[in-house]
């Protein structure tokens, strides 16, 4: 079933991504921002998917922590790595949009330090995988969980503390010639999102298969 | 008592005498309105940028942001091609030194 829809899947992502810029060149201009506001399609769209990674993530170390059952961990490390990967992204991409709009690259307030913090739990959690030795995969669970319990820290940190960040009122209140854009970049990261998860969990599943063989080879 | 009368009125003089420099001081400009905050609660679309001088340096910071996400996607994706295609040979090699009946080094 999932070979089946991959490749069709993978087409219209591709033609997605090779449409969304179009799309965001046609959208209007943001009346404070200007331009630089733009980044804000792939940027949000960036930060929702890091959600769902870190939700992955989570979730995949929870059910390993009750369940012990391997693709349940297969599928927390591959969704911390692409958390590292789109968190990069986020972080990256928002301080080039925040230079411009604030006149700073970085500002030490809840939403940015929150965002930082949760990257930083995921590298950790991969840093563990890597070089934590034997039983480091459930320790790595416990600190991916941390990193999941981060999310709606970071998402409401915006409406609680004072910050510079864009509220999370913006994204329901976009006018009609920012939504179109907006949620067709989102349902975009998210395929990606998706199938690229697919792929990084094939190649857990083909180390296991590896492990197996050697292990086998011993006996 | 003299040299503070002489101190007092030295001090007189000077006022009296910086009074019409400060008067002559060229008018001061009107204050320019401050710039208006980023929008933070609703975005406001308009159809042209705000200013010609705020258009010159956000091309190039768009330009970087979506060139940067293009370049980690690909990146990435390459990185877990090599990897797979890694485990794929050692796969092949393991296989065939376990159909051969020989041990790992």
């Amino acid at each position: 079933m999932t070979n089946r829809l991959f490749v069709p899947l993978a087409i219209v992502t591709a033609a997605m991504f090779a449409y969304a810029p179009f799309m965001i060149l046609g959208a209007p201009y943001e009346s404070t921002m200007g331009l630089v506001q733009k980044i804000f399609y792939f940027h949000a769209s960036a930060g929702m998917t890091l959600f769902a990674a870190a939700a992955v993530s989570g979730i995949g170390s929870a059910l390993f922590l009750f369940t012990r059952k391997p693709w349940a961990d297969r599928m927390a490390v591959s969704g911390a790595e692409l958390a590292s990967i789109i968190g990069l992204v986020v972080l990256v991409t928002g301080p080039l949009w925040a230079r411009k709009a604030w006149g700073v690259w970085w500002q030490w307030d809840a939403r940015l330090t929150s965002t930082l913090v949760m990257w930083l739990i995921f590298n950790a959690y991969l840093l563990l995988r890597k070089y934590g030795g034997p039983g480091s995969d459930r320790l790595a669970a416990a600190v991916a969980l941390f990193g999941m319990a981060n999310v709606p820290f970071v998402y409401w940190s915006v409406n609680v503390w004072r910050t510079l960040h864009p509220k999370t009122s913006v994204i329901p209140s976009l006018q009609p010639g920012m939504r179109g854009p907006f949620w067709f970049c989102v349902l975009a990261f998210l395929l990606l999102f998706t199938l690229v998860l697919i792929v990084r969990m094939g190649l857990e599943h083909r180390r296991a298969e590896l492990d197996e063989l050697y292990l086998a080879l011993e006996d | 008592m003299t040299t503070l009368k002489r101190f007092a009125t030295a001090v007189l003089m000077s006022l009296l005498l910086l009074a019409p420099l400060r008067a002559q001081q060229p008018p001061q400009t009107p204050q320019q309105p401050p710039p208006k905050p980023a929008a933070q609660d609703e975005f406001v679309p308009v159809n042209a940028p705000v200013s010609p001088q705020d258009a010159m340096p956000a091309p190039r910071l768009v330009a970087i942001a979506y060139g940067f996400i293009w370049l980690v996607f690909f990146g990435y994706l390459a990185s877990v091609k090599m990897r797979l295609s890694k485990v794929e040979k050692e796969i092949d090699v393991v296989s065939r030194r376990a159909g051969s009946g020989s041990r790992r080094p």
